[in-house]
């Protein structure tokens, strides 16, 4: 996880790979306190997603054919982006 | 209305690709992502360029309702079967546009695009030719849609469902966490309206819980009187079009509207009360 300034948001953005290759088909979802769902995007072509969340602590579970699922804990913070790389 | 009579999954959408009498529709806020593949058979509608008017924050009218579906080669005999991406918000609501104007026979693909895709099923990019048609849409069904001064006068009165996050109802987000947040004047809800959001009607996978988890979500656990007529709203109504289809489509409940203008209206307008904080 990896920080960076982000003006007045608090930006959680990053990649899902499988085997350094970006997983272009799938979804990520924000997940915050007792798996409360906040928000999901389709993969981009670089296997990319960014939130915009609220400051704090989330979830980030990222869902792919063949049954993929993974999970990461990610914190953000108005003013950053904070990056993650998700590997399946 | 029931489960049954509303909702067809997979196996029964890749049965009928290219058959006659059904028209399979993508609806997407990004439609690149038909562009890039979709069901075999499947047209597209951009629910803001097809189905907004340009100018007026309205739907497009009557006649620009005939109109598209006309060019598209939809009848007024075809099955409509909807599905499109974020878990089938905008599916939802074209579902709840299209029996605005009066189409009777709309089906929704559980788990939409998401499953599809989950499943490994087959997209493609080809688009399909369909004749163009001459659809005859009825007037707009005003027991489906709320407008601001109806939403006013149901405070305390009806049951409000609004269906955003916790953050966008506590005031604390002004859209989804995955857009930018720009829009409402002002965060909050609408006072005496019970959080409930859309993502609780969803499994992982898009398609909807079952009628008895549902039940309990709304009646059980939110305490909504399911005697008192309900009104559900989100931040554009594309979210609670979802809830409206699980209340008054699935569950049968039968006085359920959506209120389009949601809290971006809401939201922007003077003088009107807005709660703050989150849900008690």
């Amino acid at each position: 996880m990896t920080k960076d300034a982000a003006g007045k948001e608090a930006i959680v953005e990053g990649r899902v790979l499988s085997d350094g290759t970006p997983v272009r088909s799938g979804y990520a979802r924000l997940l915050g306190t007792g798996d409360e769902f906040v928000a999901e995007v389709p993969l981009g072509e670089d296997g990319g997603f960014r939130f915009f969340a609220a400051p704090g602590e989330w979830t980030l579970r990222v869902l792919a054919p063949g049954g993929v699922r993974a999970e990461r804990t990610v914190s953000a913070d108005i003013g950053q982006i904070t990056r993650v790389e998700v590997l399946v | 209305m029931s489960r049954s009579d509303v909702l067809v999954d997979a196996d029964w959408v890749e049965a009928r690709i290219g058959e006659p009498g059904i028209a399979l529709v993508e609806v997407d806020e990004d439609t690149s992502a038909y562009d890039r593949g979709h069901i075999p058979g499947a047209i597209k509608i951009d629910w803001k360029k097809d189905l907004q008017d340009p100018v007026r924050r309205d739907f497009v009218d009557k006649a620009g309702f005939e109109a598209l579906l006309s060019e598209r080669g939809i009848s007024n005999d075809d099955t409509v079967v909807l599905y499109g991406g974020n878990n089938n918000w905008f599916a939802a609501y074209a579902y709840w546009y299209f029996k605005l104007y009066g189409h009777q026979n709309v089906l929704l693909l559980d788990g939409g695009r998401k499953k599809w895709e989950l499943d490994s099923r087959e997209l493609t990019t080809d688009v399909p030719a369909r004749e163009k048609t001459s659809y005859t849409a009825t007037e707009q069904d005003a027991s489906l849609r709320a407008l601001r001064d109806e939403v006013l006068a149901a405070i305390g009165k009806r049951n409000l469902v609004d269906v955003r996050s916790p953050d966008e109802f506590a005031g604390r987000l002004l859209a989804p966490a995955h857009l930018p947040q720009e829009q409402a004047q002002r965060g909050g809800h609408i006072p005496t309206a019970r959080n409930v959001p859309w993502s609780k009607a969803a499994n992982d996978d898009g398609t909807f819980r079952s009628d008895d988890e549902l039940e309990t979500l709304y009646k059980g656990e939110a305490g909504l009187d399911f005697g008192k007529d309900t009104i559900a709203y989100c931040r554009i109504g594309e979210r609670s079009a979802h809830t409206w289809f699980v209340l008054h489509e699935i569950l049968g409940l039968p006085n359920v509207k959506n209120y389009d203008g949601s809290w971006t209206e809401y939201g922007s307008l003077v003088g009107v009360p807005i709660e703050l904080g989150d849900a008690r």
